[in-house]
Parts: structure tokens; C-alpha cells; sequence
């Protein structure tokens, strides 16, 4: 007897603000015209993909007091972005990022179950905590919370939310012309909720969606960031994306379900990845290095040594060798509005200047050398089949795809590795069902019991 | 000030697409597809038969709250700004205009999700500006106890400056993609708007570059003094309520006085009467559908303003009689049922207008202030370098 193999999910990234994204490439397209959404969440579709995915960030970064100018800068609005690509798609799930710290849980709730009533059911909210106060020069409350309460709020604000979706019946909507009975008596219930970060009461404007709540992801590394995503997420957006990495990871965070009843197959660890293909694997170790270079040009590589020294590094030459200055280590927010902790500079830089002098690296070398993720490189077939181990040896449960070039730049994955993977049993060749949530293998939540709950909620 | 009498001043042509139609029992007439009232295809569906009879826009009203018990049996709706942008990508040259409400919304989201409707319409969206002085909705909140009418819109005014400052805060072109300095940007043409006001403290600049129209029009529904003024300092399009010609002129021609008076072009303005409309093939008929609905409902249906029962030919004289003398410039539609009332609006009323050159045959341009004959505004900040 053998177990079947276990199924690779794979989510499609639209390319982000940061230097993974190559704009200076000529056939790099726009980050915000509509038809560069519209090209990736198709092609992905007809890859059968699990889902496409939108990253968030709501201030503009900045470096030395400046907005950063080196990457890409802007993007639309998450949520109208999944909302008009429902109209292009019709299977494909459509997973946004949305901050817990800026938003209200009321409006929200009726956001996501908006999307999932306009997709039919495809709708997924990545969940992300920042909180820093730079963020919060945006909004009308500034920096109110502390550090240490952004899970406790982002966990609030889930209940919240789903105390709302459950707040209606899935059959609520009877629409009987006849005795003018529109919704069943008694299936739309109001929410109160009294806890710290939140009061909330009311009957709720939108039905239940039909994947009752959307597809929950959470993106966040630390001990509570991990702990928030076993007693919650549906899915975990990674940074694990090496093998050794990913089993260590895939192992701390699915541990974590039992504590909170839950089984490991409640919870699907997705890490981010790139891919860089070649007919040999000397051509796309090739690939890989240019496409590095275009990453890291020279003023890039200095922008990154001036986040561990913390001072103006503009008159050292990319191509020479390392800084001999010392960090300034009180200057350490030198870049703000990306998430990087730089623990201890002086070490880091010491032990950089040793590496580049050791193997006779200039400044841009090492630090392509230092930000190199890994990745997946090689022919369609070595991808294909790391890939694969890395969801049938317990690293991922697959991945999420993020492209170098916009929008185009995943085409080759989906035309060469994804066949692969299909004829290894290991991916779907059809839809089976129409949700994100068949896609990825999850229950729909439960309705609420109506009974008791309306118990404690009457309705006015 | 100089007026170009010469060109004829246009007629613009609304419909709001709210709940089943504007009728309360509307959802319990044939046709009317309740089963499927959030259904995004029932929704493009109808944006294609207003597309079809080149309407300028449609509007999606919203609201926190849930439909009170009192003035409807309906129940429910969804986030209007996320259905029009689900309308956007399969529609061409209709506006889409939702409502969003400052009083509970971040102008920072409203900001860029407006803006974002703009990008993937290509030029298309409006932002129909509320705000909420009721209890239901801060509850749903809990950050304190409802605004007065006054409050709630002294603190829309400020969210429209932030939002429109927030538009403004990329120019057009600071998208630069350098290859020799290795700049994206050209940071100098992004803003910071440094606001800081009694309600709101917003830094800037927006996340999300400058929307093609660069300002997306803004729509304010007059219903009261504090409405009328903030509509005059701030609408491009100004809904009124009014129940005869008269009414409708005064209150046209003091919009455009007080507009004036806050130092805009009054020709900027354009104010479109709320027609609520039953139509028939002929009266009687009409009348049979009213008061069907009326029997449905148990009670008299209660408008506030113009109110049409009857033929097509009968509400395009009732258009054009208002619309020749400058009462308005233009009308939005509600359709008392809207599987029934706007496929006569599209197919019956729009072709005799057009008969009459009174409303256009094609689309004038892509984007929504094509239709309405408005100038992309400069960018506020360009303008100073
Ligand atoms: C793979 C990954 C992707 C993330 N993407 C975003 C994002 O798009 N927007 C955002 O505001 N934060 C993002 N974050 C940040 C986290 O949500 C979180 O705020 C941050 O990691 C701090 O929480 P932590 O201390 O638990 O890590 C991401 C984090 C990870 C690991």
C-alpha cells in the first residue's frame, strides 16, 4: 500500500515593492495598470493555480529621511484590485493583504464578505500586524498600539469578524415574493461584542459568503506571530523557503496545532519562493546571477549597507571593497517601513568585511551573496522535482510563487514546471471545486448554532 | 464671466442601482431576480443596459446599517466601492460611483481605494461622499457616540481635502524608471500633505500613484444647509431633491452662486435632479405598477422628489421641460424597479432624447469626466514648482 501523495498548492505573487521586483528590465511592464493584474491572475488560472496573492504596505518607504527611490514604489489598493479580477477569473482564489492594526473589524467583515460573494467564493485575507508608528502618520490615530498587542488585536479582530460572518444564516436570503419574507425569520442575528481592543454591536449588512469565512492566511515569524497563526489561519505565508528551513519551520508551527485542537491539516505552510528556469542547469544558474545583478545595481547594494552601518555610505564605490568605518549604531531606523531587524551591526558588519575579503568581494557582490534567499534554480525538471520533496518530505506544503518581472514573469513556470508536477500526480490538471477553500483541501466553518446563539443575541 | 451659450449645454443621465430598485416592495415584483440580489452577473448585467443607453454613470449607494425594519422588507448589502470595482474591467465608458462614508472610514483607504477604482476603470470612477449621523452605525464602531448632522459633515469637508490632497500627493509623471541612475521615482514629484486638521492627521504621500482622471469626481447629495455648502466648496456633481422646476432652478442657481462665491467656476458644477420613475406603456398601466407596488408595500410610496409615473415619451418631456430652461443638467434615474424601469430608460426615453440633440449618441472620451465635460484638474503640487 502506498499513501497518495500529498497535493502541491501553489499561489501566484503579483510582484512586490521591494528589489526581488526587476523594473529596469525592458520587458518589465507596469506595476499598476489593471492588464498586468489581469495577465498573471489569468495565466495562473489556467495553470490551475490555487490562488493569486497581493501584498500590502501603508506607507510609502523610506531611507536616510527620503522615499526610497531604488525599487519599485506604489502599488493600487488590495481589495478593488481582487474585486475587479473577479470579473476576469472564475476559479482562481484571490488572497489580499489587509493590515489588523489600521482597519476596523465592521468594515472589514464586510469587505472580505463582499469579495467572497462577488468571486463565489474565493476570497482570502492575509492577515499582517504592523503597527509602527510611521505607518501610523497615515491615520487618524497615529501609533496608538503598543508593539506587544498586535496579535491581541489581530486575534480580537478575528472574532469580531467571524462573530459577524457567522451573524447570518447561510440560508438567510429566502427572497419570497409572495409572503414578502425576504430573509427567514430569525437568521440574521445581532453581534454584541465588548472586549479591549474592541465594542462592537449591530446587525450586520452582508450575507454570509459562500465560503462562510474567507480563507485566512497569516504572515508573521515571531514565537507570537506562529502561536496566532495555529489557533487561527487557514494558511501561513513563509519566509522558510529552503529545504532545511522549511522542515524546521513546517515542524515548529504545525506542533503548535495541537494546543489548540486543531490537526496539521488545518493549517497549510506556503512559503514565499522565486524560480529561475534553463534548458541546463548551467543556463539557469546563469539566469539567476543576471538576473541578481539587476536586483542589486550599485546604488541598491549601498542603500542596503547604510541599513546595518546606519550612516551615509553614498561616497564608497559598489564595486570596491567593504566600508572600514563602523556602524553608527544608534541610527538604526536609518530605513523605515519594510520589516528587517538588524540585532547587532557591528558583528554583522565585522563578519561581512572578513567574507568579502576572504573570497575578494566588492560591495555589490556581497551583498548579492548575503540577500540571496535560494530560490528554486535549474531545468524545469530539477524545479519540478524539488518542488515536489519539498511538500512530500514535510518542508512546505507548497509554495507561493513571487516573479521577478511583471507581469509575465511566472509564464514559464506555469507552462514548463506545472505540467511536471501534474504528470507526477503531485497538482491538479482541473478545478475539482469552485472555492478557494476546495481548492486547498479546508472545510467550510461551520454556521453558528442558531439555537443558543440567538439565546444571547435578540434581535431589536 | 463668459459662458458658452454658443455650444448647447449637455444633458447628463444617472441611475442608481441601489437594492432591487428605488421601490421598497420592488424585490417582490416579476422579474426582479431577488434571489440573486448579490449576484455580481445581475449587477453587470444591469451596467451593460445602462452602458448600452451611454449613460454617464451609475451609483451605488451603501451604508453601514442593515435596511431598517421600518422602511423595507430587503435585508442586506455589500461594500459598494468592491462592486464597482468587480463592475470595472467589463464595462466601458459608464462611470461607476460608489458612496463611501467618512465618518467611520480612514480618508487614507477611501483615498486609495477610490483611486484604485479609477485605475482599473481607466477614468471611469466617482466617489459619491457620505458620512453617517446615525446611532446604529457607531455602534458598529464603538469609538463613541454618533455625530450631529453638522459634525459628521464639517468632518466629511476635512476627509474630501485629505483625500483629494492624497490624489495629488504622485504627479503623473514621477513614475521615471531611470536606468542610468537606477531611480524608479523621481522622488521630488511625490508629496508628503503634511495634513494636520481637527479630525484627521495624514502625512502622505498615498500608496497608490495618481488616479487617471486625477481627481475622480466627487458627488454630494444636498439635504441640508451644512450639505449645500460643502456641496458648493467641494461637488463636481450635486445631487438635488426637488419636486417642481422651480425649486430645481432656485436651488441650481444658488449652488452656482455660492460656488462661486468660494471662488470655483460655477460652469463646473453640474446638478442632477433624483427622478424617481414608474413607467408604463401607457398611463393606466403605469399607474397598475405603482399601485401594485403600493399593495405590496401596504403603504403609499413616499419620494422626495420628482416623481414620474408614466409613458417614456411622457418622462422625456418631463426631462427635456426641465433640463431646456436650466433647472438642472441632468437627472439620476431611480427606477422604481430596475429590471423594469431602466431597460425603458435605455431603450425608450435615451433614443428620444437623442431625437431631440439633447443627450449624446456616443461615449465622448473613456473616462467619466468626458461624460460630464469636466477638465482633468492640475495637480495642486505641480502647480507650485
Ligand atoms: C513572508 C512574509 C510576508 C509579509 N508580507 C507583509 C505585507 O505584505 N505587508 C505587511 O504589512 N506586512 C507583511 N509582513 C509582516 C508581518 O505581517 C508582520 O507584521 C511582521 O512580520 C511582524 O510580525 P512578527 O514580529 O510576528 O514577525 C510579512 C511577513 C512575512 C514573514
Amino acid at each position: 500500500m502506498t499513501t497518495p501523495r500529498k497535493q502541491v498548492h501553489l499561489g501566484a505573487h503579483f510582484p512586490g515593492v521591494n528589489n526581488t521586483t526587476v523594473w529596469s528590465d525592458p520587458r518589465s511592464g507596469s506595476q499598476i495598470d489593471f492588464a498586468s493584474f489581469e495577465h498573471l491572475a489569468r495565466r495562473a488560472e489556467a495553470a490551475h493555480l490555487d490562488f493569486f496573492f497581493l501584498a500590502e504596505g501603508l506607507r510609502l518607504r523610506e531611507h536616510k529621511g527620503q522615499i526610497h527611490d531604488l525599487d519599485v514604489v506604489g502599488r493600487p489598493d488590495t481589495l478593488p484590485v481582487l474585486a475587479a479580477l473577479a470579473a476576469v477569473t472564475d476559479r482562481i482564489g484571490l488572497a489580499g493583504t489587509i493590515n489588523t492594526t489600521f482597519n476596523e473589524p465592521w468594515e472589514l467583515a464586510r469587505q472580505f464578505a463582499t469579495l467572497d460573494l462577488l468571486s463565489g467564493g474565493r476570497a482570502a485575507w492575509n492577515l499582517v500586524t504592523s503597527s509602527d508608528a510611521f505607518t501610523g502618520e497615515n491615520f487618524r490615530r497615529g501609533g496608538f498600539l503598543p508593539h506587544e498587542q498586535r496579535y491581541e488585536r489581530a486575534a480580537e479582530l478575528v472574532q469580531v469578524a467571524r462573530a459577524l460572518w457567522d451573524s447570518w444564516d447561510d440560508d438567510a436570503v429566502v427572497a419570497h415574493a409572495r409572503t414578502g419574507q425576504f430573509v427567514r425569520p430569525g437568521s440574521v442575528r445581532e453581534v454584541r461584542h465588548e472586549g479591549p481592543h474592541f465594542q462592537v454591536r449591530g446587525e450586520f449588512t452582508t450575507p454570509r459568503g459562500p465560503q462562510g469565512h474567507p480563507v485566512l492566511f497569516q504572515a508573521g515569524d515571531s514565537a507570537d506571530g506562529r502561536d496566532f497563526a495555529a489557533a487561527t489561519a487557514d494558511v501561513v505565508f513563509s519566509a522558510h523557503s529552503t529545504f532545511e528551513a522549511g522542515k524546521a519551520f513546517f515542524a515548529d508551527v504545525k506542533g503548535r496545532l495541537a494546543a489548540h485542537r486543531r490537526t496539521p491539516d488545518q493549517l497549510l505552510i506556503l512559503p514565499a519562493t522565486t524560480v529561475v528556469l534553463g534548458a541546463t542547469a548551467q543556463e539557469a544558474a546563469e539566469r539567476s546571477h543576471e538576473i541578481r545583478l539587476q536586483q542589486v545595481p550599485g546604488p541598491t547594494a549601498i542603500a542596503f549597507l547604510e541599513q546595518v552601518w546606519g550612516r551615509d555610505l553614498t561616497d564608497h564605490d559598489p564595486e570596491g571593497p567593504l566600508p572600514r568605518i563602523e556602524p553608527d549604531v544608534e541610527n538604526l531606523d536609518i530605513t523605515r517601513g519594510r520589516v528587517r531587524h538588524v540585532k547587532d551591526p557591528r558583528a554583522i558588519a565585522g563578519a561581512w568585511r572578513a567574507q568579502a575579503d576572504a573570497n575578494g568581494w566588492s560591495i555589490r557582490r556581497l551583498v548579492i551573496e548575503v540577500t540571496s534567499r535560494g530560490g528554486f534554480v535549474g531545468t524545469a525538471t530539477q524545479v519540478a522535482d524539488a518542488i515536489d520533496r519539498h511538500v512530500q518530505e514535510d518542508a512546505s506544503d507548497g509554495f507561493i510563487l513571487v516573479p521577478h518581472l511583471t507581469p509575465a514573469g511566472l509564464d514559464d513556470v506555469f507552462d514548463q514546471v506545472v505540467p511536471l508536477l501534474q504528470e507526477r500526480g503531485s497538482f491538479r490538471t482541473e478545478y475539482a471545486g469552485t472555492t478557494l477553500r476546495d481548492h486547498l483541501g479546508l472545510t467550510r466553518p461551520a454556521p453558528r448554532n442558531t439555537r443558543s446563539y440567538a439565546d444571547r443575541a435578540l434581535v431589536g | 464671466m463668459a459662458h458658452p451659450t454658443s455650444s448647447p449645454r449637455p444633458l447628463h443621465l444617472g441611475v442608481d442601482l441601489s437594492d432591487a430598485g428605488a421601490h421598497p416592495a420592488a424585490w417582490r415584483t416579476h422579474g426582479s431576480q431577488a434571489q440573486r440580489l448579490f449576484d455580481a452577473e445581475r449587477l453587470q448585467h444591469l451596467v451593460d443596459t445602462a452602458q448600452r443607453g451611454t449613460l454617464d454613470l451609475v451609483v451605488i449607494d451603501d451604508s453601514f446599517s442593515l435596511q431598517p425594519t421600518r422602511s423595507t422588507t430587503l435585508r442586506g448589502r455589500l461594500d459598494a466601492a468592491l462592486v464597482a470595482a468587480r463592475l470595472a474591467p467589463r464595462s466601458r465608458g459608464i462611470g461607476l460611483v460608489p458612496t463611501v462614508a467618512t465618518t467611520h472610514t480612514e480618508p487614507f483607504h477611501v483615498s486609495k481605494a477610490i483611486a484604485t477604482i479609477d485605475h482599473v476603470s481607466g477614468g471611469r470612477a466617482g466617489w459619491q461622499l457620505g458620512w453617517s449621523s446615525d446611532d446604529a452605525d457607531a455602534g458598529h464602531f464603538g469609538r463613541g457616540a454618533a455625530l450631529s448632522e453638522a459634525a459628521a459633515v464639517a468632518e466629511a469637508e476635512e476627509a474630501v481635502e485629505v483625500v483629494s490632497a492624497l490624489w495629488d500627493s504622485w504627479e503623473d509623471d514621477a513614475e521615471i524608471r531611470d536606468r542610468e541612475t537606477h531611480r524608479y521615482v523621481d522622488r521630488a514629484k511625490l508629496h508628503y500633505v503634511e495634513h494636520d486638521g481637527v479630525h484627521f492627521a495624514v502625512k502622505g504621500p498615498s500608496i497608490t500613484p495618481r488616479p487617471p482622471q486625477g481627481q475622480p469626481p466627487i458627488v454630494v447629495r444636498v439635504g441640508s444647509d451644512e450639505s449645500f455648502g460643502l456641496a458648493a466648496r467641494h461637488a463636481d456633481l450635486v445631487r438635488i431633491s426637488a419636486t417642481s422646476r422651480d425649486e430645481a432652478l432656485d436651488l441650481r442657481l444658488r449652488l452656482r452662486a455660492a460656488a462661486a462665491a468660494a471662488g470655483r467656476e460655477p460652469g463646473d458644477l453640474r446638478v442632477l435632479v433624483d427622478a424617481f420613475v414608474v413607467t408604463g406603456p401607457d398611463q393606466a398601466s403605469a399607474r397598475a405598477r405603482l399601485d401594485l407596488l403600493t399593495e405590496l408595500e401596504g403603504v403609499r410610496w413616499d419620494t422626495d422628489s420628482l416623481t414620474h409615473v408614466g409613458t417614456a415619451r411622457e418622462l422625456t418631456d418631463t426631462f427635456l421641460s426641465w433640463w431646456e430652461i436650466g433647472a438642472v443638467d441632468g437627472f439620476v434615474v431611480r427606477p422604481s424597479s430596475l429590471h423594469t424601469d431602466l431597460d425603458v430608460l435605455v431603450d425608450g426615453v435615451v433614443p428620444m432624447l437623442r431625437t431631440a440633440r439633447a443627450f449624446r449618441e456616443h461615449y465622448n472620451g473613456p473616462t467619466l469626466r468626458d461624460q460630464l465635460g469636466l477638465r482633468n484638474p492640475a495637480n495642486r503640487y505641480a502647480a507650485i514648482a
